[in-house]
Protein backbone atom coordinates (compact mmCIF):
# COMPACT_ATOMS: atom_id res chain seq x y z
CA UNK A 1 0.00 0.00 0.00
CA UNK A 2 2.85 2.40 1.06
CA UNK A 3 4.32 2.40 -2.55
CA UNK A 4 1.80 3.46 -4.73
CA UNK A 5 1.19 6.56 -1.98
CA UNK A 6 4.70 7.48 -1.76
CA UNK A 7 4.35 9.96 -5.07
CA UNK A 8 1.37 11.95 -3.23
CA UNK A 9 3.76 12.75 -0.32
CA UNK A 10 6.71 13.06 -2.55
CA UNK A 11 5.17 15.42 -5.47
CA UNK A 12 2.20 16.96 -2.95
CA UNK A 13 2.79 16.60 0.39
CA UNK A 14 6.79 17.38 0.34
CA UNK A 15 6.43 20.83 -2.04
CA UNK A 16 3.56 22.22 0.23
CA UNK A 17 5.43 21.35 3.66
CA UNK A 18 8.57 22.85 2.28
CA UNK A 19 6.60 25.97 1.02
CA UNK A 20 5.57 26.24 4.78
CA UNK A 21 8.80 25.62 5.81
CA UNK A 22 10.52 28.80 3.51
CA UNK A 23 7.65 31.07 5.19
CA UNK A 24 9.66 31.05 8.24
CA UNK A 25 13.50 31.87 6.52
CA UNK A 26 14.87 35.23 4.37
CA UNK A 27 14.70 32.95 1.44
CA UNK A 28 15.05 35.09 -1.72
CA UNK A 29 16.31 35.07 -4.98
CA UNK A 30 19.20 36.06 -6.44
CA UNK A 31 21.20 35.65 -3.27
CA UNK A 32 24.73 34.61 -2.28
CA UNK A 33 24.53 34.24 0.84
CA UNK A 34 22.38 31.29 2.68
CA UNK A 35 19.19 31.13 3.52
CA UNK A 36 18.71 31.18 7.16
CA UNK A 37 15.96 30.79 9.58
CA UNK A 38 14.53 34.01 11.16
CA UNK A 39 11.11 32.87 12.66
CA UNK A 40 8.49 34.73 12.78
CA UNK A 41 9.94 37.96 11.22
CA UNK A 42 8.00 37.39 7.62
CA UNK A 43 4.97 37.44 9.81
CA UNK A 44 5.30 40.02 11.96
CA UNK A 45 6.54 42.27 9.15
CA UNK A 46 3.01 40.99 7.34
CA UNK A 47 1.15 42.67 10.18
CA UNK A 48 2.28 46.16 9.36
CA UNK A 49 2.34 45.83 5.54
CA UNK A 50 -0.77 47.69 4.71
CA UNK A 51 -0.51 47.34 0.98
CA UNK A 52 -0.91 43.13 1.73
CA UNK A 53 -4.00 43.87 4.45
CA UNK A 54 -5.97 45.80 2.15
CA UNK A 55 -4.79 43.42 -0.83
CA UNK A 56 -6.78 41.14 1.42
CA UNK A 57 -9.97 42.84 2.18
CA UNK A 58 -10.16 42.89 -1.68
CA UNK A 59 -9.44 39.15 -2.03
CA UNK A 60 -12.44 38.58 0.15
CA UNK A 61 -14.80 40.73 -1.01
CA UNK A 62 -13.86 39.63 -4.61
CA UNK A 63 -14.32 36.06 -3.37
CA UNK A 64 -17.64 36.86 -1.64
CA UNK A 65 -18.89 39.35 -4.43
CA UNK A 66 -18.27 36.14 -6.78
CA UNK A 67 -18.78 33.21 -4.72
CA UNK A 68 -22.67 34.10 -4.06
CA UNK A 69 -23.95 35.64 -7.17
CA UNK A 70 -22.50 32.25 -8.73
CA UNK A 71 -24.61 30.32 -6.40
CA UNK A 72 -27.55 31.82 -6.76
CA UNK A 73 -27.64 31.91 -10.51
CA UNK A 74 -26.58 28.72 -11.16
CA UNK A 75 -28.71 27.88 -8.93
CA UNK A 76 -31.16 29.43 -10.84
CA UNK A 77 -30.03 28.04 -14.25
CA UNK A 78 -29.86 24.37 -12.66
CA UNK A 79 -33.52 24.45 -11.64
CA UNK A 80 -34.51 25.63 -14.84
CA UNK A 81 -32.62 22.99 -16.95
CA UNK A 82 -33.74 20.35 -14.54
CA UNK A 83 -37.70 21.54 -15.85
CA UNK A 84 -38.81 20.24 -19.27
CA UNK A 85 -38.25 22.73 -21.64
CA UNK A 86 -37.64 23.25 -24.75
CA UNK A 87 -33.76 24.84 -25.28
CA UNK A 88 -32.42 22.90 -22.85
CA UNK A 89 -29.83 21.49 -24.96
CA UNK A 90 -28.66 25.14 -26.45
CA UNK A 91 -28.34 25.75 -22.42
CA UNK A 92 -26.24 23.09 -21.81
CA UNK A 93 -23.79 23.41 -24.40
CA UNK A 94 -23.87 27.44 -23.69
CA UNK A 95 -22.81 26.37 -20.38
CA UNK A 96 -19.51 24.30 -21.52
CA UNK A 97 -18.10 27.13 -23.32
CA UNK A 98 -17.12 29.30 -20.09
CA UNK A 99 -15.62 25.72 -17.90
CA UNK A 100 -13.56 24.90 -21.22
CA UNK A 101 -12.16 28.19 -22.12
CA UNK A 102 -8.52 28.90 -20.95
CA UNK A 103 -8.98 31.96 -18.02
CA UNK A 104 -6.47 34.27 -20.23
CA UNK A 105 -9.38 33.80 -23.31
CA UNK A 106 -11.96 34.55 -20.72
CA UNK A 107 -10.05 37.54 -19.53
CA UNK A 108 -9.13 38.85 -23.28
CA UNK A 109 -12.81 38.51 -24.37
CA UNK A 110 -13.99 40.67 -21.57
CA UNK A 111 -11.90 42.89 -22.19
CA UNK A 112 -13.07 43.03 -25.28
CA UNK A 113 -16.83 43.79 -24.10
CA UNK A 114 -15.71 46.33 -21.60
CA UNK A 115 -13.19 48.04 -24.41
CA UNK A 116 -14.44 51.51 -24.32
CA UNK A 117 -14.78 52.32 -27.78
CA UNK A 118 -15.13 49.15 -29.76
CA UNK A 119 -16.29 47.63 -26.89
CA UNK A 120 -20.32 45.93 -27.63
CA UNK A 121 -21.38 46.82 -23.57
CA UNK A 122 -20.75 50.83 -24.42
CA UNK A 123 -22.33 50.49 -27.70
CA UNK A 124 -25.30 48.72 -26.42
CA UNK A 125 -25.39 51.19 -23.23
CA UNK A 126 -25.38 54.58 -26.40
CA UNK A 127 -27.85 52.86 -28.18
CA UNK A 128 -30.31 52.33 -24.81
CA UNK A 129 -29.94 56.27 -24.01
CA UNK A 130 -27.76 55.06 -21.08
CA UNK A 131 -25.38 58.33 -21.99
CA UNK A 132 -21.87 58.35 -23.17
CA UNK A 133 -20.41 55.05 -21.03
CA UNK A 134 -17.42 54.36 -19.21
CA UNK A 135 -13.86 52.99 -19.20
CA UNK A 136 -15.30 50.30 -16.84
CA UNK A 137 -11.45 48.44 -16.29
CA UNK A 138 -9.76 51.55 -15.27
CA UNK A 139 -12.24 53.56 -13.23
CA UNK A 140 -11.57 53.16 -9.27
CA UNK A 141 -14.78 52.97 -8.47
CA UNK A 142 -15.93 50.34 -11.41
CA UNK A 143 -12.93 48.35 -12.20
CA UNK A 144 -13.85 45.89 -9.05
CA UNK A 145 -16.98 45.23 -9.83
CA UNK A 146 -16.69 44.77 -13.29
CA UNK A 147 -13.85 42.16 -13.10
CA UNK A 148 -16.21 40.46 -10.40
CA UNK A 149 -19.25 40.14 -13.09
CA UNK A 150 -16.45 38.07 -14.94
CA UNK A 151 -15.55 36.01 -12.25
CA UNK A 152 -19.31 34.85 -11.60
CA UNK A 153 -19.72 34.16 -15.61
CA UNK A 154 -16.40 32.52 -15.43
CA UNK A 155 -17.33 29.98 -13.01
CA UNK A 156 -21.22 29.49 -12.88
CA UNK A 157 -20.98 26.73 -15.41
CA UNK A 158 -19.15 24.40 -13.58
CA UNK A 159 -21.59 25.15 -10.29
CA UNK A 160 -24.35 25.29 -12.90
CA UNK A 161 -23.96 21.56 -13.64
CA UNK A 162 -22.71 20.35 -10.33
CA UNK A 163 -26.12 21.13 -8.59
CA UNK A 164 -28.02 19.98 -11.63
CA UNK A 165 -26.12 16.74 -11.34
CA UNK A 166 -27.16 17.04 -7.78
CA UNK A 167 -30.94 17.95 -8.52
CA UNK A 168 -30.98 14.94 -10.56
CA UNK A 169 -30.73 12.74 -7.68
CA UNK A 170 -33.61 14.42 -5.68
CA UNK A 171 -36.63 12.07 -5.50
CA UNK A 172 -39.01 12.64 -7.97
CA UNK A 173 -41.98 10.87 -6.21
CA UNK A 174 -41.49 13.06 -3.37
CA UNK A 175 -42.05 16.07 -5.22
CA UNK A 176 -45.20 14.53 -7.25
CA UNK A 177 -46.83 13.70 -3.80
CA UNK A 178 -45.86 17.17 -2.23
CA UNK A 179 -47.75 19.11 -5.67
CA UNK A 180 -50.79 16.63 -5.32
CA UNK A 181 -50.98 17.64 -1.10
CA UNK A 182 -51.03 21.30 -2.47
CA UNK A 183 -47.59 22.76 -1.43
CA UNK A 184 -46.81 25.85 -4.42
CA UNK A 185 -43.14 25.39 -5.65
CA UNK A 186 -41.51 27.18 -3.20
CA UNK A 187 -42.97 25.04 -0.45
CA UNK A 188 -41.72 22.03 -2.46
CA UNK A 189 -38.28 23.27 -2.94
CA UNK A 190 -37.93 24.05 0.63
CA UNK A 191 -38.98 20.81 2.07
CA UNK A 192 -38.29 18.93 -0.84
CA UNK A 193 -35.92 19.56 -3.29
CA UNK A 194 -33.20 21.69 -1.07
CA UNK A 195 -32.54 19.05 1.27
CA UNK A 196 -31.44 16.59 -1.16
CA UNK A 197 -29.77 19.13 -2.79
CA UNK A 198 -27.87 20.52 0.58
CA UNK A 199 -24.73 18.28 0.91
CA UNK A 200 -23.81 19.09 -3.10
CA UNK A 201 -24.79 23.10 -2.73
CA UNK A 202 -22.11 23.10 0.27
CA UNK A 203 -19.69 21.50 -1.01
CA UNK A 204 -19.61 23.69 -4.26
CA UNK A 205 -19.73 26.62 -2.15
CA UNK A 206 -17.27 26.00 -0.48
CA UNK A 207 -15.17 24.72 -3.27
CA UNK A 208 -15.84 27.82 -5.31
CA UNK A 209 -14.78 30.39 -2.68
CA UNK A 210 -11.41 28.54 -1.97
CA UNK A 211 -10.89 28.90 -5.90
CA UNK A 212 -12.53 32.33 -6.57
CA UNK A 213 -9.96 33.04 -3.30
CA UNK A 214 -6.88 31.50 -5.04
CA UNK A 215 -7.48 33.09 -8.63
CA UNK A 216 -5.09 34.82 -10.65
CA UNK A 217 -5.27 34.48 -13.91
CA UNK A 218 -8.65 36.17 -14.84
CA UNK A 219 -7.94 39.81 -12.84
CA UNK A 220 -4.24 39.60 -14.21
CA UNK A 221 -5.10 39.61 -18.07
CA UNK A 222 -8.19 41.62 -17.15
CA UNK A 223 -6.41 44.53 -14.86
CA UNK A 224 -3.28 43.34 -13.97
CA UNK A 225 -4.27 44.37 -10.51
CA UNK A 226 -4.93 48.17 -11.55
CA UNK A 227 -6.37 50.84 -11.36
CA UNK A 228 -4.34 51.52 -7.99
CA UNK A 229 -4.08 48.03 -6.79
CA UNK A 230 -8.23 48.31 -6.54
CA UNK A 231 -8.24 44.89 -8.02
CA UNK A 232 -4.72 43.93 -6.50
CA UNK A 233 -5.97 39.96 -5.16
CA UNK A 234 -3.89 38.49 -2.41
CA UNK A 235 -2.48 35.90 -5.29
CA UNK A 236 -1.19 39.33 -7.22
CA UNK A 237 0.40 40.34 -4.79
CA UNK A 238 1.90 37.29 -3.91
CA UNK A 239 3.05 36.88 -7.46
CA UNK A 240 4.65 40.12 -7.56
CA UNK A 241 6.62 39.99 -4.37
CA UNK A 242 7.82 36.50 -5.11
CA UNK A 243 8.64 36.92 -8.77
CA UNK A 244 9.36 40.69 -9.08
CA UNK A 245 11.06 41.54 -6.09
CA UNK A 246 12.74 37.86 -5.59
CA UNK A 247 11.16 37.68 -2.12
CA UNK A 248 10.58 34.03 -1.23
CA UNK A 249 10.08 34.05 2.25
CA UNK A 250 8.44 37.03 2.06
CA UNK A 251 5.55 36.10 -0.10
CA UNK A 252 5.37 31.72 1.52
CA UNK A 253 4.32 33.84 4.50
CA UNK A 254 1.55 35.71 2.53
CA UNK A 255 0.44 32.07 1.21
CA UNK A 256 0.11 30.63 4.77
CA UNK A 257 -1.88 33.81 6.17
CA UNK A 258 -4.39 32.99 2.70
CA UNK A 259 -4.81 29.06 3.71
CA UNK A 260 -5.57 30.40 7.77
CA UNK A 261 -8.06 32.60 6.73
CA UNK A 262 -9.51 30.11 4.03
CA UNK A 263 -9.83 27.47 6.58
CA UNK A 264 -11.00 29.65 9.47
CA UNK A 265 -13.98 30.80 6.95
CA UNK A 266 -14.59 27.62 5.62
CA UNK A 267 -14.85 26.50 9.35
CA UNK A 268 -17.26 29.25 10.24
CA UNK A 269 -19.68 28.87 7.05
CA UNK A 270 -19.57 24.90 7.63
CA UNK A 271 -20.55 25.02 11.36
CA UNK A 272 -23.10 27.99 10.36
CA UNK A 273 -24.48 25.83 8.26
CA UNK A 274 -24.52 22.40 10.25
CA UNK A 275 -25.87 24.15 12.76
CA UNK A 276 -28.92 25.50 10.94
CA UNK A 277 -29.66 22.22 9.33
CA UNK A 278 -29.97 20.92 13.58
CA UNK A 279 -32.10 23.70 14.45
CA UNK A 280 -35.12 22.55 12.28
CA UNK B 1 -57.36 29.83 -13.53
CA UNK B 2 -54.77 26.77 -13.05
CA UNK B 3 -54.08 26.91 -16.29
CA UNK B 4 -53.25 30.47 -16.84
CA UNK B 5 -51.25 30.48 -14.46
CA UNK B 6 -49.47 27.29 -15.06
CA UNK B 7 -48.46 29.46 -19.01
CA UNK B 8 -47.30 32.34 -16.90
CA UNK B 9 -45.39 30.06 -15.25
CA UNK B 10 -44.05 28.60 -18.54
CA UNK B 11 -44.04 32.10 -19.93
CA UNK B 12 -41.39 33.30 -17.04
CA UNK B 13 -39.30 30.54 -17.10
CA UNK B 14 -38.60 30.70 -20.91
CA UNK B 15 -37.78 34.19 -20.39
CA UNK B 16 -35.38 32.95 -17.85
CA UNK B 17 -34.08 30.95 -19.75
CA UNK B 18 -33.81 33.43 -22.64
CA UNK B 19 -31.74 35.37 -20.00
CA UNK B 20 -29.25 32.98 -19.16
CA UNK B 21 -28.15 32.07 -22.89
CA UNK B 22 -27.89 35.71 -23.75
CA UNK B 23 -25.41 36.32 -20.73
CA UNK B 24 -23.63 32.78 -21.19
CA UNK B 25 -23.19 33.21 -25.57
CA UNK B 26 -22.56 36.94 -25.82
CA UNK B 27 -19.16 37.40 -24.67
CA UNK B 28 -18.29 34.31 -27.30
CA UNK B 29 -19.91 35.75 -30.16
CA UNK B 30 -18.59 39.29 -29.36
CA UNK B 31 -14.92 37.65 -29.50
CA UNK B 32 -15.87 35.89 -32.69
CA UNK B 33 -17.66 38.68 -34.45
CA UNK B 34 -14.07 40.93 -33.32
CA UNK B 35 -12.02 38.43 -34.42
CA UNK B 36 -13.37 39.06 -38.42
CA UNK B 37 -13.12 42.91 -38.22
CA UNK B 38 -11.02 44.43 -40.48
CA UNK B 39 -8.75 47.59 -38.50
CA UNK B 40 -10.97 49.96 -39.98
CA UNK B 41 -14.17 48.72 -38.90
CA UNK B 42 -12.77 48.11 -35.30
CA UNK B 43 -11.58 51.90 -35.38
CA UNK B 44 -15.27 53.04 -36.06
CA UNK B 45 -17.16 54.60 -33.33
CA UNK B 46 -20.37 52.64 -33.76
CA UNK B 47 -19.33 48.72 -33.63
CA UNK B 48 -21.95 46.36 -34.95
CA UNK B 49 -21.93 42.40 -33.99
CA UNK B 50 -22.20 41.23 -37.64
CA UNK B 51 -18.92 42.83 -39.30
CA UNK B 52 -19.81 44.80 -41.86
CA UNK B 53 -16.72 43.48 -44.61
CA UNK B 54 -15.29 39.90 -42.98
CA UNK B 55 -12.32 39.13 -43.23
CA UNK B 56 -9.24 36.62 -42.74
CA UNK B 57 -6.43 39.19 -42.11
CA UNK B 58 -6.81 39.08 -38.25
CA UNK B 59 -5.61 35.53 -38.36
CA UNK B 60 -3.00 36.03 -40.59
CA UNK B 61 -1.77 39.24 -38.66
CA UNK B 62 -1.90 36.78 -35.50
CA UNK B 63 0.52 34.49 -37.13
CA UNK B 64 3.17 36.55 -37.80
CA UNK B 65 3.13 38.66 -34.48
CA UNK B 66 3.18 36.19 -32.27
CA UNK B 67 4.73 32.55 -32.86
CA UNK B 68 1.47 31.03 -32.20
CA UNK B 69 2.09 27.63 -33.83
CA UNK B 70 4.97 27.20 -31.88
CA UNK B 71 3.62 28.19 -28.66
CA UNK B 72 0.80 25.43 -29.36
CA UNK B 73 3.05 22.80 -30.16
CA UNK B 74 5.09 23.81 -26.84
CA UNK B 75 1.85 23.57 -24.90
CA UNK B 76 0.35 20.62 -26.79
CA UNK B 77 3.71 18.92 -25.33
CA UNK B 78 3.31 20.10 -21.94
CA UNK B 79 -0.63 19.02 -21.83
CA UNK B 80 -0.15 15.43 -23.04
CA UNK B 81 3.01 14.32 -20.95
CA UNK B 82 1.71 15.65 -17.67
CA UNK B 83 -1.82 14.40 -18.78
CA UNK B 84 -0.10 10.92 -19.22
CA UNK B 85 2.32 11.21 -16.16
CA UNK B 86 -0.36 12.26 -13.52
CA UNK B 87 -1.96 9.39 -14.58
CA UNK B 88 0.00 6.81 -14.85
CA UNK B 89 1.02 7.65 -11.11
CA UNK B 90 -2.76 8.33 -9.85
CA UNK B 91 -4.38 5.36 -11.38
CA UNK B 92 -2.34 2.57 -8.78
CA UNK B 93 -2.82 5.19 -5.81
CA UNK B 94 -6.64 5.63 -6.52
CA UNK B 95 -6.64 1.80 -6.65
CA UNK B 96 -5.33 1.21 -3.37
CA UNK B 97 -7.18 4.20 -1.48
CA UNK B 98 -10.58 3.18 -3.21
CA UNK B 99 -10.49 -0.40 -1.96
CA UNK B 100 -8.17 -0.02 0.92
CA UNK B 101 -10.25 0.33 4.05
CA UNK B 102 -7.10 1.41 6.35
CA UNK B 103 -5.98 5.05 7.88
CA UNK B 104 -3.42 5.52 5.27
CA UNK B 105 -6.27 5.46 2.38
CA UNK B 106 -8.37 7.65 4.38
CA UNK B 107 -5.57 9.97 5.20
CA UNK B 108 -4.71 10.45 1.50
CA UNK B 109 -8.31 10.95 -0.05
CA UNK B 110 -8.11 13.75 3.50
CA UNK B 111 -5.12 15.18 1.54
CA UNK B 112 -6.44 15.86 -1.64
CA UNK B 113 -9.53 17.56 -0.18
CA UNK B 114 -7.04 19.95 2.24
CA UNK B 115 -4.53 20.57 -0.69
CA UNK B 116 -7.19 22.00 -2.62
CA UNK B 117 -7.11 24.86 -0.06
CA UNK B 118 -3.29 25.95 -0.88
CA UNK B 119 -2.82 29.07 -2.73
CA UNK B 120 -0.38 28.49 -5.88
CA UNK B 121 2.04 30.51 -4.80
CA UNK B 122 2.91 28.19 -2.00
CA UNK B 123 3.20 25.00 -4.33
CA UNK B 124 5.17 27.42 -7.04
CA UNK B 125 7.82 28.63 -4.93
CA UNK B 126 9.69 25.31 -3.58
CA UNK B 127 8.78 23.73 -6.61
CA UNK B 128 10.97 27.10 -8.62
CA UNK B 129 13.79 26.77 -6.09
CA UNK B 130 13.61 22.48 -7.06
CA UNK B 131 13.76 23.08 -10.29
CA UNK B 132 16.45 26.01 -10.15
CA UNK B 133 19.08 23.54 -9.00
CA UNK B 134 18.26 21.19 -11.46
CA UNK B 135 18.16 24.17 -14.17
CA UNK B 136 15.29 23.42 -15.42
CA UNK B 137 13.57 26.91 -15.24
CA UNK B 138 12.98 27.95 -18.62
CA UNK B 139 12.14 24.41 -20.03
CA UNK B 140 8.97 22.88 -20.58
CA UNK B 141 10.53 20.06 -19.10
CA UNK B 142 10.15 21.60 -15.58
CA UNK B 143 6.44 22.88 -16.26
CA UNK B 144 5.67 18.86 -16.91
CA UNK B 145 6.71 18.48 -13.25
CA UNK B 146 4.61 21.22 -12.09
CA UNK B 147 1.31 20.71 -14.03
CA UNK B 148 1.97 16.98 -12.92
CA UNK B 149 2.23 18.00 -9.21
CA UNK B 150 -0.72 20.57 -9.50
CA UNK B 151 -2.99 17.88 -11.52
CA UNK B 152 -1.80 14.22 -9.17
CA UNK B 153 -5.12 15.40 -6.22
CA UNK B 154 -8.03 15.84 -8.48
CA UNK B 155 -6.83 13.36 -11.02
CA UNK B 156 -6.65 10.99 -7.47
CA UNK B 157 -9.99 12.49 -6.64
CA UNK B 158 -11.87 11.85 -10.00
CA UNK B 159 -10.02 8.27 -10.56
CA UNK B 160 -11.58 7.06 -6.91
CA UNK B 161 -15.19 7.44 -7.72
CA UNK B 162 -14.07 5.62 -11.19
CA UNK B 163 -12.60 2.84 -9.05
CA UNK B 164 -16.22 2.95 -6.52
CA UNK B 165 -17.95 2.19 -9.12
CA UNK B 166 -16.30 -1.10 -10.22
CA UNK B 167 -18.05 -3.44 -8.27
CA UNK B 168 -15.70 -5.20 -6.20
CA UNK B 169 -18.00 -8.46 -6.31
CA UNK B 170 -16.41 -8.40 -9.72
CA UNK B 171 -12.69 -9.05 -8.82
CA UNK B 172 -13.83 -11.43 -6.15
CA UNK B 173 -15.86 -13.79 -8.08
CA UNK B 174 -12.89 -13.67 -10.64
CA UNK B 175 -10.56 -14.70 -7.67
CA UNK B 176 -12.95 -17.58 -6.98
CA UNK B 177 -12.68 -18.33 -10.64
CA UNK B 178 -9.28 -18.96 -9.45
CA UNK B 179 -8.01 -15.84 -11.66
CA UNK B 180 -5.13 -14.66 -10.04
CA UNK B 181 -4.46 -11.08 -8.71
CA UNK B 182 -2.41 -9.38 -12.15
CA UNK B 183 -4.82 -11.53 -14.25
CA UNK B 184 -8.05 -9.95 -12.41
CA UNK B 185 -7.00 -6.68 -12.64
CA UNK B 186 -6.17 -6.76 -16.39
CA UNK B 187 -9.01 -8.77 -17.70
CA UNK B 188 -11.37 -7.84 -14.88
CA UNK B 189 -10.95 -4.04 -13.37
CA UNK B 190 -8.70 -2.21 -16.51
CA UNK B 191 -11.17 -2.80 -19.25
CA UNK B 192 -14.10 -1.39 -16.71
CA UNK B 193 -11.72 1.37 -15.47
CA UNK B 194 -10.75 2.86 -19.22
CA UNK B 195 -13.06 5.30 -19.72
CA UNK B 196 -12.89 6.83 -16.41
CA UNK B 197 -8.93 7.14 -17.09
CA UNK B 198 -9.43 8.49 -20.24
CA UNK B 199 -11.49 10.82 -19.05
CA UNK B 200 -9.54 11.74 -15.96
CA UNK B 201 -6.31 12.21 -18.54
CA UNK B 202 -8.38 14.17 -20.94
CA UNK B 203 -9.92 16.35 -18.15
CA UNK B 204 -5.92 16.86 -17.08
CA UNK B 205 -5.08 17.46 -20.76
CA UNK B 206 -7.45 20.16 -20.88
CA UNK B 207 -6.56 22.16 -17.57
CA UNK B 208 -2.94 22.23 -18.15
CA UNK B 209 -3.87 23.32 -21.79
CA UNK B 210 -5.61 26.22 -20.22
CA UNK B 211 -3.09 27.09 -17.05
CA UNK B 212 -1.49 29.98 -16.96
CA UNK B 213 -0.11 30.68 -14.11
CA UNK B 214 2.79 28.14 -13.47
CA UNK B 215 4.02 28.98 -17.06
CA UNK B 216 4.14 32.79 -16.71
CA UNK B 217 6.32 32.09 -14.06
CA UNK B 218 8.58 29.74 -15.25
CA UNK B 219 8.83 30.30 -19.10
CA UNK B 220 10.64 33.37 -19.82
CA UNK B 221 11.71 33.08 -23.39
CA UNK B 222 9.50 33.30 -26.00
CA UNK B 223 10.29 30.30 -27.73
CA UNK B 224 9.50 27.50 -24.51
CA UNK B 225 6.05 29.67 -23.60
CA UNK B 226 2.74 28.00 -24.11
CA UNK B 227 0.01 29.01 -25.94
CA UNK B 228 -1.60 31.37 -22.45
CA UNK B 229 1.50 32.95 -22.04
CA UNK B 230 2.12 34.07 -25.57
CA UNK B 231 -1.70 35.52 -26.02
CA UNK B 232 -0.87 38.07 -23.72
CA UNK B 233 1.73 39.09 -25.32
CA UNK B 234 -0.73 40.78 -27.60
CA UNK B 235 -2.24 42.46 -25.01
CA UNK B 236 1.10 45.41 -25.02
CA UNK B 237 2.55 47.39 -22.81
CA UNK B 238 0.03 49.49 -21.72
CA UNK B 239 -3.22 47.29 -22.11
CA UNK B 240 -3.32 48.69 -25.64
CA UNK B 241 -4.21 46.17 -27.79
CA UNK B 242 -4.32 45.06 -31.42
CA UNK B 243 -7.78 44.22 -31.14
CA UNK B 244 -8.13 42.09 -34.45
CA UNK B 245 -5.22 39.85 -33.87
CA UNK B 246 -5.72 39.12 -30.48
CA UNK B 247 -9.17 38.19 -30.58
CA UNK B 248 -8.27 36.06 -33.64
CA UNK B 249 -6.06 34.38 -31.58
CA UNK B 250 -8.18 33.81 -28.33
CA UNK B 251 -10.72 32.23 -30.53
CA UNK B 252 -7.88 29.70 -32.01
CA UNK B 253 -6.73 28.59 -28.67
CA UNK B 254 -9.48 27.73 -27.43
CA UNK B 255 -10.99 25.17 -29.89
CA UNK B 256 -8.85 22.64 -28.81
CA UNK B 257 -10.15 22.64 -25.13
CA UNK B 258 -14.37 23.03 -26.05
CA UNK B 259 -13.74 20.56 -28.91
CA UNK B 260 -12.23 17.68 -25.82
CA UNK B 261 -14.38 19.35 -23.43
CA UNK B 262 -17.69 18.56 -25.57
CA UNK B 263 -16.97 15.17 -25.88
CA UNK B 264 -16.28 14.81 -22.19
CA UNK B 265 -17.89 16.68 -19.98
CA UNK B 266 -20.88 14.49 -19.30
CA UNK B 267 -18.22 12.01 -17.72
CA UNK B 268 -16.46 14.84 -16.12
CA UNK B 269 -19.05 15.69 -14.08
CA UNK B 270 -19.87 11.97 -13.52
CA UNK B 271 -16.62 11.72 -11.98
CA UNK B 272 -16.26 14.47 -9.38
CA UNK B 273 -19.88 13.47 -8.30
CA UNK B 274 -18.99 10.41 -7.75
CA UNK B 275 -16.20 10.69 -5.80
CA UNK B 276 -17.67 13.56 -3.91
CA UNK B 277 -20.44 11.60 -2.56
CA UNK B 278 -19.14 8.62 -2.06
CA UNK B 279 -16.01 9.53 -0.11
Amino acid sequence: MLPALLPILVLSVGPLLYGIALAFTDSQSGRTTATRWVGLLNFRDLAHDGLFWESFRIGLLWAVGVTVPQFLLALGLALLLNQRLRLRWLARALAIIPWAMPEVVVGIMWRLVYQPDAGILNETLRTLGFGDGHDWLTGLATALPAVILVGVWAGMPQTTVALLAGLQNTPRELHEAAAIDGAGAWRRFRAVTWPALKPVALAITALNFIWNFNSFALVYVLTNGGPGGRTRLPMLFAYEEAFRYGQFGYAAAMGCVMVAVIAVCLALFLVGRINEGRDK
Amino acid sequence: MNSRTKVLGRTGQYLALLAYLVFLAFPFLWLISTAFKSPRELGSLHPTWIPRHPTLDNFRQAFDEQPLLHAGLNSLVAAVSAAVIAVLIATPMAYVTARGRGRLAAAATGWVVISQAFPFVLLIIPLFLVLKNLHAINSVGGLVLVYVVWSLPFALWMLNGYVRAVPAELEEAAAVDGAGRLRTLVSVTAPLLAPGIVATALFAFITAWNEFFFALVLLKTPEKQTLPVVLTHFLGAEGVADLGPLAAAAFLATLPSLVIFAIIQKRITGGMLTGAVKS
